[in-house]
């Protein structure tokens, strides 16, 4: 296939092997070693998209990863991926690339009417246009513009590819493979430091694999292949290509994200990790991350066909893609130039160097005079002719001063492409992000690094050092002082290369070049952010309008916000701001730089953390056989917890209720191994936990367990759980599944901070231990068949804890309970769990043993008024509150929470307090969070909906618990209601959308309040 | 990510610790003794410098030792790690705006 704007010869394409590809369908022809936009070029492709609000055509702005307009929608399904960046696409066959935003197609998009709306779109139009009515905002108007402005599409199939993670740690890492960079790199590993350098190109190189010069006299490429044979052949050095650094944190801690298929056949990929994230410790740092050339803001600067000068002369000398047969550049500075003999070496006429200067710098009208190429001074583009492709420019000369012409007449130069310069931006991100401080140097007109944070270097052009010696020399010294400082001293001193070096020169501060017409007048637009299409026109308004604060009109106009985070457009914008606001702008200053540097795929970010290695899941050992029973399953914290076990057919509520029953009438099994333990050791156990509990342990015997509440300082309810006395200096705790780290943190921290000299030791045991709480009537009577331990009331009385053996294995037996019911708690080593728990469902089958889950275990519980941590209480309920004063030690001089008990707020008598709530209709079951108020008969209260609201009413509490009861045969809840320990009787409401359903006050014992069952 | 030198193990992520915030704040030795104003401060008021604050910290995914550090609040720069029980006098420089950032 031919390709009309491919040279004759040259670049560092392999010419030999074409790669086919296709673009909105069509196939096209490129080389291997193409991107995808220098492939488009060289088939004379400028209409890649449509532009995010106003749909305006769009081409290839750069060559590089600042490119703000060719973004396209590369391949389908779960490969696809949105929003990538022509410019940065690697070539390879069978690529299949789409424009983004334009339907039906990039040549007749509909959208394009948004353009002739423009007047609507303003900045800030967000704010003004879609104001009213008010609920118009998301039903019409929201939807409308997401549709009609936009990127690319998220994918909606699972991503079909693997990623993964590496850390890394060096003594100098090294951000970019440009001059700068490989200087640094190679003088650090001359004297011996671990280095790593990391380059975002497919080649190391950087901006010489662009450039004609020459370094000790020989092709630049030259002397990078020699570094780079030399970096290679150094086992100490790391190099890393196709990857961008796009964070920096503290403590010179780097994230870096490694394309390692991207480039080929998406098929070819097979299994190997698509991308790697790196997070990279480096003890020094050296950035020689280059700079980004700006466009000019002039007259319709967004047709296709209008690129960024340097851009331009990298698809002529690197990729032989002419970017236009006639190609007139415009520039306030010398670095256009080059780029515009270089078009004209490669083949391309030049019908005129435009120059916002009045005078060139030295040398360069004699060269632009043998190469025949026409300068105009102090001149400008006023206009661009052509839609979809430019066609020519309007040029005019300009007065010796201000915004005036010395023309009356634009002149029209017929061109197919327009490159443009309007100076450099150091690349400046990464070493903002390290919180290093910025500087405007006002002859260069850029932002240049000033007083760095970290451990770090800026070296070459990100440093502002725009010439190649310059570039060279920096990243020696530095490569060398960063490893010194590393703690590897060079051995020699390194000569630094000759390059021949051109002057970077002068450059004009024209942050909008002047037009015809004024800037929001007219037809024309000044497009400042490509991507976020905001122009001159919107940042004027802006400042109209009085957002004169940079952060503020960044975010009024989006200005800098879209995915390029305006790497093209930021200067732009704060030149123009100065010039409106009549300062500098240093004293403007200049808007956070934030990571990433360049957009990230979540995938990489996830790396294998995805799916079923999303979280840890916790299993107790008798899961299977959960699983085995067809149990539903609760998540509590990371632990799988069985939730009910329903029969074929079988509804929760009827399986729960089930469970319930065989718990109340016979006799169930409850997997309770998920609980925390935690196990006290030490000659001061019990001065500890008498500090920590608000309960008194001194006299608890060995063989005895008690309920306990752990407070907070505040005397907040934390958690709770049973301290069993194991020995004399020995106990065994329980916490709540979702508390058990939290608590044994917390334990740890109060022993070792606060109480040091206490001889205690803690040791988590939870997963030591398989527990299985046998309760119901027929308990007994089940573990009676399993162990020779006397279970009798005397012998095994209630709270009681005994070693014994049961099944054969040896066990703790707890006689506990959580369910009301007489109780046992039999634990053994984890290993041995599911024997136990196969022998006891064999010894009670006879009584129809029946395995509960937590949601019956939740019934239960309520049923007799006991809380649950978390559900009963949030944090700001103490244990008075649940009507547990009884637990708070009077004769204990100190424990955590009891100073708290005296103050005025935890002392009041209106606090909210544990009840419990029926139901005026047994039926009715309140839903858990139901706010409760006083007994109204407001209709919009008692009448439900939203509409009319009513007017503010107290709210004197929350539903916390609330339950179908089997036992009971009605709804039970428990509660926290304002002074609602005095109010037993009393009928209050919960106002829910279907309408207020009334309730009785009563205690939150609804079940065996004299506690027969369980104690018998 | 910081880099943290737990006094037991050595330089390690942040993400191997957790803080518990600002340090030397002390339990009241009698709390029964203590007005309910100086409880108040006690539980709910912190310093908040901009500037040097010493933490509390926990190797809680290392050795589950806690200790005490000194921290920029600007910069992050830790300028002193100490056990717990140690007290070193105070640093001098408490705004230094120039970080130097990482651990010596």
């Amino acid at each position: 296939m031919k390709q009309p704007f491919r040279t004759a010869q040259g670049g560092r394409i392999d010419r030999s092997r074409p790669v086919f590809f296709t673009f909105n369908g069509r196939q096209y022809a490129g080389h291997a070693g193409d991107t995808l936009a220098s492939a488009l070029l060289a088939n004379g492709v400028h209409l890649v998209g449509r532009s995010f609000k106003y749909h305006r055509p769009r081409g290839i702005l750069s060559a590089g990863c600042e490119e703000p307009s060719a973004l396209v929608q590369l391949e389908k399904g779960g490969l696809t991926e949105p929003n990538m960046r022509a410019p940065v696409v690697e070539l390879y066959d069978d690529l299949a690339a789409t424009s983004q935003n334009a339907w039906p197609s990039v040549e007749h998009d509909i959208g394009a009417v948004n353009g002739l709306l423009s007047k609507l779109f303003v900045a800030g139009f967000y704010y003004k246009t879609f104001m009213s009515p008010k609920s118009f905002w998301m039903k019409v108007y929201e939807p409308f513009i997401r549709r009609a402005a936009g990127l690319g599409k998220a994918p909606t199939e699972g991503d079909l590819d693997i990623y993964d993670k590496m850390h890394a740690h060096c003594d100098v890492l090294v951000v970019g493979g440009g001059p700068a960079g490989l200087a640094a790199a190679r003088a650090a590993a001359a004297s011996g430091a671990r280095v790593i350098l990391i380059d975002e190109q497919n080649e190391l190189g950087g901006a010489l694999l662009s450039a004609d010069e020459l370094i000790d006299g020989n092709p630049a490429l030259d002397w990078v292949a020699g570094i780079q044979a030399e970096l290679l052949a150094n086992p100490e050095v790391r190099i890393l290509t196709r990857t961008t650094v796009t964070g920096y944190y503290d403590h010179n801690y780097l994230i870096a994200a490694q394309r390692r298929t991207d480039h080929l056949p998406r098929r070819a990929a097979g299994k190997t990790a698509r991308q790697r994230l790196w997070k990279i410790r480096a003890a020094r740092v050296v950035l020689a991350t280059g700079a980004h050339e700006r466009p000019l803001v002039f007259a319709d600067n967004d047709r296709p066909g209008v690129m960024l000068a340097a851009a331009a002369r990298t698809y002529a000398n690197r990729y032989g893609a002419l970017v236009g047969k006639k190609v007139v550049v415009f520039t306030n500075n010398d670095s256009a130039y080059e780029a515009a003999f270089d078009l004209k070496i490669a083949g391309a006429a030049i019908p005129a160097i435009v120059d916002l200067r009045p005078e060139a710098g030295q040398g360069l009208l004699e060269r632009a005079r043998n190469l025949g190429i026409p300068v105009i001074a102090q001149g400008a583009i006023v206009g661009v002719k052509g839609t979809k492709r430019v066609a020519g420019a309007l040029v005019m000369r300009l007065a010796e001063a201000g915004e005036a012409f010395a023309d009356t007449q634009p002149a029209e130069l017929e061109c197919d492409a327009i490159a443009m310069s309007g100076g450099w931006s150091p690349a400046v991100h990464l070493f903002s992000q390290s919180q290093g401080k910025l500087r405007f140097d006002d002859a260069k007109a850029c932002f240049v690094p000033d007083v760095a944070a970290q451990h770090q270097a800026s070296v070459g052009a990100c440093n502002g050092s725009f010439e190649l010696g310059a570039c060279l020399a920096e990243g020696l010294d530095a490569g060398a002082a960063a490893a010194e400082a590393a703690g590897f001293p060079a051995t020699a001193k390194l000569v630094a290369p000759v390059a021949q070096s051109r002057a970077f020169g002068t450059i004009k501060q024209t942050w909008v070049v002047p037009s015809l017409r004024p800037v929001g007048h007219g037809k024309a637009k000044h497009f400042i952010d490509f991507q976020n299409d905001v122009t001159a026109a919107d940042v004027a308004l802006a400042h109209r309008e009085g957002y004169k604060h940079v952060e503020h009109l960044k975010r009024y106009t989006t200005m800098g916000m879209a995915t390029d985070q305006g790497k093209t457009s930021n200067v732009n914008a704060l030149g123009y701001l100065s010039t409106m606001l009549g300062t500098s702008i240093p004293e403007i200053g200049t808007t956070t730089f934030r990571a990433p540097y360049t957009p990230v795929t979540f995938g990489t970010l996830a790396g294998r953390d995805v799916g079923h290695l999303a979280d840890p899941e916790r299993h107790t050992p008798i899961h299977a056989w959960h699983v085995a029973r067809g149990a539903l399953f609760e998540d509590v914290g990371q632990w799988k917890r069985a939730w009910y076990y329903p029969r074929p057919g079988e509804t929760m509520e009827a399986a729960v209720s089930r469970e319930c029953r065989a718990v109340r009438e016979s006799v169930g099994v409850l997997d309770a191994s998920t609980l925390g333990k935690i196990d006290v050791q030490g000659q001061d156990a019990v001065t500890f936990l008498n500090l920590l509990y608000t309960s008194a342990f001194s006299k608890l015997e060995i063989g005895k367990a008690r309920y306990a509440l752990l407070c907070k300082e505040d005397g907040m309810v934390m958690d709770d759980g049973i301290v069993a006395r194991v020995g004399p200096s020995r106990f065994y705790l329980t916490t709540t599944t979702g508390g058990a780290a939290k608590v044994l943190d917390w334990m740890e921290d109060y022993l070792q901070t606060e109480w040091p000299h206490l001889k205690v030791y803690l040791t988590s045991i939870t997963e030591q231990w398989t527990v299985a709480q046998v309760a119901g009537p027929k308990a007994r009577a089940v573990l009676e068949k399993l162990t020779d331990t006397k279970l009798d009331k005397e012998s095994f009385p209630f709270m009681a804890v005994k070693d014994a053996t049961v099944a054969g294995l040896k066990a703790r037996i707890f006689r506990v309970s959580f369910t009301g019911e007489l109780s046992f708690e039999v634990a053994v080593p984890a290993h041995q769990g599911k024997q136990l728990w196969e022998a006891i469902f064999a010894a009670g089958d006879e009584f129809g043993i029946t395995p509960f889950g937590t949601e019956a275990m939740h019934v239960l519980r309520a049923e007799k008024g006991f809380i649950i941590v978390g559900q009963e209480t949030d944090a700001t309920v103490t244990p008075q509150d649940l009507g547990m004063g009884g637990m708070v030690s009077r004769l204990k001089p100190d424990f955590v929470g009891k100073r708290a008990y005296t103050r005025a707020d935890t002392a009041r008598v209106d606090r909210k307090q544990l009840v419990g709530l029926l139901t005026d209709e047994p039926q009715t079951v309140l839903p858990e969070g139901a706010q409760l108020v006083e007994v109204s008969d407001d209709p919009a209260l008692t009448k439900g909906g939203t509409s009319p609201l009513p007017a503010p009413v107290p709210m004197i509490g929350h539903v916390t618990s609330s339950y179908w009861s089997p036992t009971l045969g009605r709804s039970i809840a428990l509660a926290l209601v304002k002074g609602g320990s005095a109010r037993h009787g009393q009928v209050i409401m919960a106002p829910l959308t279907t309408g207020a359903v009334r309730c009785t006050i009563t205690g939150p014992v609804f079940y065996d309040a004299e506690g027969k069952r369980a104690n018998g | 990510m910081l880099l943290i030198t737990c006094p037991w193990c050595g330089p390690r992520d942040e993400i191997e610790f957790t803080c518990g915030g600002e340090a030397h704040r002390a339990r009241p030795q009698d709390p029964a003794a203590t007005d309910d104003a100086a409880f108040a401060d006690f539980l709910f008021m912190r310093t908040n410098p901009k500037g040097l604050q010493r933490e509390r910290w926990c190797h809680s995914q290392g050795c589950r030792r806690w200790f005490n550090l000194e921290r920029s609040t600007i910069t992050h720069e830790i300028t002193r790690i100490y056990k717990m029980g140690e007290q070193p006098e105070a640093s001098a420089d408490a705004t230094s705006p120039a970080r130097q950032g990482g651990q010596p």
